[in-house]
C-alpha cells in the first residue's frame, strides 16, 4: 500500500504538539490577556459621564502599579452615562470611598483608569461600584479653552 | 481538468473551467459528509500530521525569525518617525499575529506540503491506486483524503503560533542588539499592544487556510482524472500551489476586512 509509506514517528508528533500548543497558549495568556474562565477576579463596575478614549484592554493603576484591566464599556440608556467594568487581581478590597479617574499616560498617549484609594472603614465587595469617578479630560477643549480665554481679554 | 485552452473556443473553455470549479466544490461535499464517519484512523492521521506539521517546524523557527527580525528593522525606522519608538512590540506583534504569521505560515506549508499532497494523490490517480482503493470496496475519500484534511488543520494554527513566537523572539534580538533596547520591555509592548481578538483573527486565518490548502491541494491532485504521466502530476502540483496561493491572499483580505 502506497497510501501510508511513511512510519510514524511519536516523538516527532509530540514535540510539534508541545510546541505548538505551548506557542499558542503563552500567545493567549501573556500576549492576549485570555482570562480563564474559572480565574478570580475582583471585579468593580465605574459609572463616567464621559469614557472618551478609552478602549476595553486598558490598564487600571492603583498608586502607579498595573493591578488590572478594563474588561467591558458599556452605555447606560437610562442615565446617559457610560459603565465601565474593571477586572482587578484578586486578593484586597478598596475603600468604599476610593475614586476612580480616566488618565492620558503621556501627553497623547492611551488612557487608563487610575484608582485612588480613599480612608473608609468599609470596603467594596466584588461587583460593587465606585461612586466616585472623574471623567476623561479632553485634551483639545482644554487647549482651546485656554487660548479662547486668553483671547478674551 | 485537462485543458490546455489554446484550441478550445472560449465559450467552451468557460463551461470546462466553471465544471473544473463544480466538480472542486462536489469534492469538498463530499470529504465533508465521510469526515466524522470513520474517526479518520487515528493512526493515519498521526502520520499526517508528522509529515505535514512537524517537518516543518524547522522551517517555520527560521522563516519566523527572520520575518521578525525584518519587521523590527522597518518598523523602529517608520516609528521613530512618528516618536514612539516604544511601541515596537507591540507593532511587531501586531503585524506578525493579525496578518504576516497566518498568511507565510500558510504559504510556506503550502509550497512544502501542499505541493507534496498534489504530488502524492495525483501520482496515485495516474498509476491507478485511487481505482484500485475503490475496488476493494475502500472509499479513498474518508481513507486518502479525511487524514489529510484534518492533519492539515491541526497543524497549521499549532505552526503558526510557532511562527509567531519565533518571530517575536526574532524581533525582540534584533531590538536588543541593534537599538540597545530590553526585551522584556519588548514583549510587555507587544502584551499592551495585543488583544484577545488579534489573537483570535490569527487563529481563524490559519483554521482558514489549512482547509484551503487541504481542499484545493487533494481535489486538485484527486480530480486529476485524465493524468498520464509524470509530466501531468507535475504540473497539476504547480496548478495547485498557484491557485491556492491566490485563494490565500484572497482570503486574507477577506477575512481582514470582516474581522477588523
Amino acid at each position: 500500500m502506497t497510501a501510508e509509506p511513511r512510519s510514524s514517528n511519536p516523538f516527532a508528533l509530540g514535540l510539534l504538539m508541545l510546541a505548538g500548543l505551548g506557542c499558542l497558549a503563552w500567545l493567549a495568556l501573556r500576549l492576549g490577556d485570555w482570562q480563564s474562565p474559572f480565574a478570580r477576579h475582583y471585579e468593580l463596575t465605574a459609572r463616567f459621564v464621559s469614557a472618551s478614549g478609552l478602549r476595553e484592554g486598558a490598564f487600571v493603576e492603583i498608586a502607579g502599579v498595573r493591578v488590572g484591566s478594563v474588561a467591558a464599556i458599556a452605555f447606560d440608556s437610562a442615565r446617559y452615562e457610560s459603565v465601565v467594568t474593571l477586572r482587578l487581581i484578586p486578593g484586597f478590597e478598596l475603600p468604599a470611598d476610593a475614586i476612580a479617574s480616566i488618565r492620558t499616560s503621556g501627553l497623547i498617549g492611551d488612557k487608563f483608569v487610575r484608582i485612588t484609594p480613599g480612608g473608609a472603614a468599609e470596603t467594596l465587595p466584588s461587583g460593587g461600584e465606585i461612586v466616585d469617578t472623574e471623567s476623561s479630560i479632553n485634551i483639545e477643549e482644554l487647549i482651546s479653552k485656554y487660548i479662547f480665554e486668553s483671547g478674551d481679554q | 481538468m485537462v485543458c490546455d485552452g489554446r484550441s478550445m473556443n472560449p465559450l467552451r473553455y468557460l463551461h470546462q473551467r466553471i465544471a473544473g470549479l463544480g466538480a472542486m466544490g462536489l469534492f469538498l461535499i463530499h470529504v465533508l459528509r465521510v469526515l466524522p464517519a470513520p474517526a479518520a484512523r487515528a493512526g493515519m492521521l498521526a502520520k499526517q500530521i508528522v509529515h505535514i506539521g512537524s517537518r516543518s517546524m524547522g522551517l517555520m523557527l527560521i522563516a519566523g525569525a527572520c520575518v521578525g527580525a525584518m519587521l523590527s528593522v522597518q518598523l523602529f525606522d517608520t516609528l521613530t518617525r512618528f516618536g514612539s519608538p516604544s511601541m515596537l512590540g507591540a507593532a511587531v506583534a501586531m503585524s506578525l499575529i493579525r496578518e504576516l504569521g497566518p498568511v507565510l505560515a500558510a504559504l510556506i506549508v503550502l509550497g512544502r506540503a501542499g505541493s507534496m499532497l498534489t504530488a502524492e494523490i495525483a501520482g496515485m490517480r495516474a498509476s491507478q491506486q485511487i481505482d484500485a482503493l475503490t475496488c476493494m470496496a475502500i472509499d479513498p475519500l474518508a481513507y486518502l483524503m479525511v487524514p489529510r484534511l484534518l492533519a492539515c488543520v491541526v497543524s497549521l494554527p499549532l505552526l503558526t503560533a510557532l511562527f509567531d513566537v519565533a518571530g517575536l523572539a526574532g524581533g525582540a534580538l534584533v531590538s536588543v542588539l541593534s537599538f540597545s533596547g530590553s526585551a522584556s520591555l519588548f514583549i510587555d509592548s507587544a502584551a499592551n499592544g495585543i488583544v484577545a481578538d488579534d489573537i483570535r483573527m490569527g487563529l481563524t486565518k490559519s483554521l482558514v487556510f489549512a482547509a484551503l490548502i487541504a481542499w484545493i491541494c487533494l481535489g486538485k491532485g484527486y480530480l486529476g482524472t485524465a493524468l498520464r504521466g509524470t509530466e501531468d502530476v507535475s504540473r497539476v502540483s504547480a496548478d495547485a500551489v498557484v491557485i491556492a496561493s491566490i485563494a490565500i491572499l484572497g482570503t486574507d483580505y477577506l477575512l481582514s476586512a470582516l474581522m477588523s
